[in-house]
């Protein structure tokens, strides 16, 4: 069976993520920027399964486990509080939402 | 039964550990219940063990419990024990029961504060202490109830903490005594220096052991250990906390400052008289100051208008009679004197507790008068504590306990006539400031504040009980120790003899009679002055008053001769110009300037806290970056 150079996987995993973080950094809607959290989750994730695929080790599955719970609770929350900031402020704009300034 | 002993002093701090964790979501009923009956059951606990101690006294006439070592640091073991002898057995029935009364009294006096439980909370904790004082083997274990009891007493006198001049009057009591403690640790730390232990009963036999009469060491950790006592009982020069601790609601003042507290300084120097008698120089101090203290309280209080200004005046000057009793060797005498004292002092203060809350706060005798008919249980008893406190002769406690005071003043060899001279001048003053109250507060007419005021409550059984239990105390507290040509009935100095020393006499025993009868007929004298003063003639002390000797006589007397005005002189505002000057020095600019550079920082700190997400997101990217800098290239 043909394998994936790990090279590849690892440079897919570094596009997804820049592409996750240009997203957090220049989206103002909450919602894209949530979205694109999750983009950077899953190449963390991707990262981590082509090492342990490249090393032959259940280790990096078992990373990728621990990312999936640690993004679904991320997401519940994030998903709670942007709802709060919805009802509160009757808007999307994470720059809008800055009373914590100072 | 004596194995129970360590039950005794952690019934109340079991009530104050109770109390203080409850806070004031419990009711009042409850509290009250838990309160008063560990402190009640420890009473009783306290009557079962006198009785197996009476009927069957441990070997050497004394039981000693060790419960654990406190601290054990290069020879230095401090092992936290309780030890009952005769002495602390006295002090301990004392404590328990009065506290245990006063307590009773708190619970309907206190019913309506908004500050029940604290209050219940820290008197546990000062009854605690004060067993912890006096029943310590060690002298670290005692310091550690002397100094409980000094907080308690800040706790207690700043129990109104919204009225500032409460709190005022609570630092004052904390720092004044503080100035005894400072000298009772010196001490502690000489004699564990020279003696290398503070094992109490260690300490006195090897001090007797290593050190000469009038050994400079000796006298020097006698009076270090008298610096304790003075702060701590109020004596000169450090007596001029306790009128003010009157801030305290009245039953504080009746535990603190009657019946356990102030006795902690005479307590000491009986349990530690052994490093006493090795300084016969400290002894005449202590014997001089209570001469003097108890005559220039009794001037006082002669003049005082707050009746419990009077009663903290004439507190003041009954621990003078103790120390005189110190002073002269008459340890068992000043321990009489101060078991029937705090009978009829805190019978007196409850007394005049039920007045003040009868007619409304009212702290002025001028304007109380003719409670007689209106009040007669409080009237009839404080009758009783008066005459206690006055010493009429062969019906009352105090004048047994007084006589036998007075009678060693003169029979002592370590004693001179002059200092039973001022013993019995100070029975003539304690007859006039006694009867005083009596005349002023419950004869005569009633004022028209208080007519506005009549009929005036019933007082509650909780109110009365006390009163009745104490006069009976006052009374027949007196009967264990008869005078030797009245009965010669010495059941109290025979109790004590294992632990205090007879004094030593040198007087002939013929003189008794008179001394008796030329004390009783100046406590009588007393009474008929306070009669002819300020019933028959009313009013001409007030035209005295108005002379220019009297004028002076009055603010001096008022005013407590002055010391306040002394101290604040001497003391206090040297202190504070000092501080004032010593505000803005060279030393200070660096702390100055490394509060600007703090605040500075801080302002510029303050901006990069935009409140945008993605300028945080932004960051933590750039501070990730840097890093993986720091660790990826060499």
């Amino acid at each position: 069976m043909a394998t994936v150079p790990v090279e590849h996987g690892l440079i897919l995993a570094g596009v997804l993520f820049t592409l996750g973080l240009i997203g957090v950094l220049v989206r103002r809607n909450i919602l894209f920027i949530l979205l694109s959290i999750e983009i950077m989750l899953n190449a963390a994730g991707l990262a981590f399964v082509v090492a342990g695929a490249h090393w032959v080790q259940p280790d990096g599955q078992v990373m990728f486990m621990f990312i999936l719970a640690m993004a679904a609770a991320e997401v519940s929350v994030g998903l709670a509080l942007l709802l709060q900031v919805v009802r509160h402020f009757r808007t999307l704009d994470a720059d809008a939402v800055d009373e914590m300034r100072g | 039964m004596l194995s129970l002993l360590w039950v005794i002093p952690a019934l109340p701090l079991l009530g104050f550990l109770v109390l203080i964790l409850a806070g004031s979501r419990p009711s009042h009923r409850w509290m009250a219940l838990v309160g008063v009956g560990l402190v009640g059951l420890s009473a009783l606990l306290t009557l079962l063990v006198a009785f197996s101690f009476l009927v069957s006294p441990p070997a050497g006439g004394a039981y000693t419990q060790t419960l654990w070592t406190w601290m054990d640091v290069g020879g230095f073991v401090v092992q936290v024990a309780f030890r009952l002898d005769a002495l602390a057995l006295i002090m301990v029935l004392v404590v328990t029961f009065v506290g245990f009364l006063i307590h009773l009294y708190s619970a309907e006096f206190m019913r309506t504060d908004e500050g029940f439980h604290r209050f219940f909370a820290y008197m546990n904790l000062f009854v605690g202490s004060m067993l912890i004082l006096v029943l310590a083997d060690n002298l670290l274990v005692l310091y550690l109830g002397w100094e409980g009891v000094g907080l308690c007493s800040y706790l207690l006198i700043g129990f109104w903490y919204k009225d500032e001049a409460n709190g005022r009057a609570a630092r004052k009591a904390f720092v004044v005594t503080r100035v005894g403690d400072a000298a009772l640790a010196v001490g502690l730390a000489l004699l564990f220096v020279h003696l290398g232990t503070l094992q109490i009963q260690d300490v006195m036999k090897q001090a007797a052991a290593q050190w000469p009469v009038g050994s400079g060491l000796a006298v020097a950790a006698a009076a270090l250990l008298l610096g304790g006592a003075l702060g701590k009982s109020a004596q000169l020069p450090l007596q001029t906390w306790l009128p003010d601790a009157m801030a305290g609601p009245t039953p504080v003042s009746a535990l603190i400052h009657a019946a356990t507290m102030v006795a902690a300084g005479v307590y000491l120097i009986a349990r530690t008289h052994m490093l006493f008698t090795l300084a016969p120089a400290v002894m005449s101090a202590i014997a001089v100051i209570g001469a003097v203290t108890l005559l220039i309280a009794g001037f006082s209080a002669v003049t005082q208008r707050d009746i419990k200004r009077v009663l903290a005046y004439s507190t003041i000057s009954q621990i003078g009679y103790m120390f005189l009793a110190l002073g002269v060797g008459a340890w068992s005498a000043a321990i009489f004197h101060f078991m029937t004292h705090a009978f009829f002092k805190s019978l007196l203060f409850l007394a005049a507790g039920t007045v003040i809350i009868s007619l409304n706060q009212e702290h002025d005798m001028f304007e109380m008068g003719g409670l007689r008919k209106e009040l007669p249980t409080t009237f009839w008893t404080f009758l009783i504590g008066a005459a206690s406190l006055a010493g009429l002769p062969l019906v009352t406690a105090g004048f047994y306990s007084k006589d036998l005071i007075l009678w060693n003043t003169w029979s002592s060899t370590a004693s001179s006539p002059w200092l039973w001279v001022a013993g019995v001048a100070g029975v003539l003053l304690t007859g006039i400031y006694a009867f005083r109250m009596v005349f002023l507060a419950f004869y005569g007419d009633p004022k028209p504040s208080t007519k506005a005021l009549l009929p005036l409550p019933k007082l509650g059984v909780l109110l009365r009980l006390p009163l009745i239990v104490l006069a009976v105390l006052s009374v027949v507290g007196g009967f264990v120790e008869l005078p030797r040509n009245l009965g010669n009935l010495p059941l109290f100095s025979n109790l004590l003899q294992p632990v205090l020393p007879a004094t030593a006499e040198t007087r002939g025993a013929g003189a008794e009679w008179l001394l008796q009868a030329i004390a009783a007929a100046l406590a009588l004298g007393g009474v008929y002055i306070a009669y002819w003063l300020y019933l028959r003639r009313a009013g001409i002390t007030i035209r005295w008053g108005r002379s220019t000797v009297g004028a002076l006589l009055y603010r001096l007397w008022f005013s407590g001769w002055g010391f306040d005005w002394l101290y604040d002189r001497v003391f206090v505002r040297p202190f504070v110009w000092l501080a004032r000057r010593g505000k803005d020095d060279v030393v200070d600019l660096l702390y100055l300037g490394l509060a600007w550079l703090a605040q500075a920082l801080h302002r510029l700190l303050s901006r990069t806290q935009t409140g945008r997400v993605r300028a945080y997101a932004a960051g933590i990217l750039v501070g990730a970056v840097i890093i993986i800098a720091l660790v990826v290239l060499p």
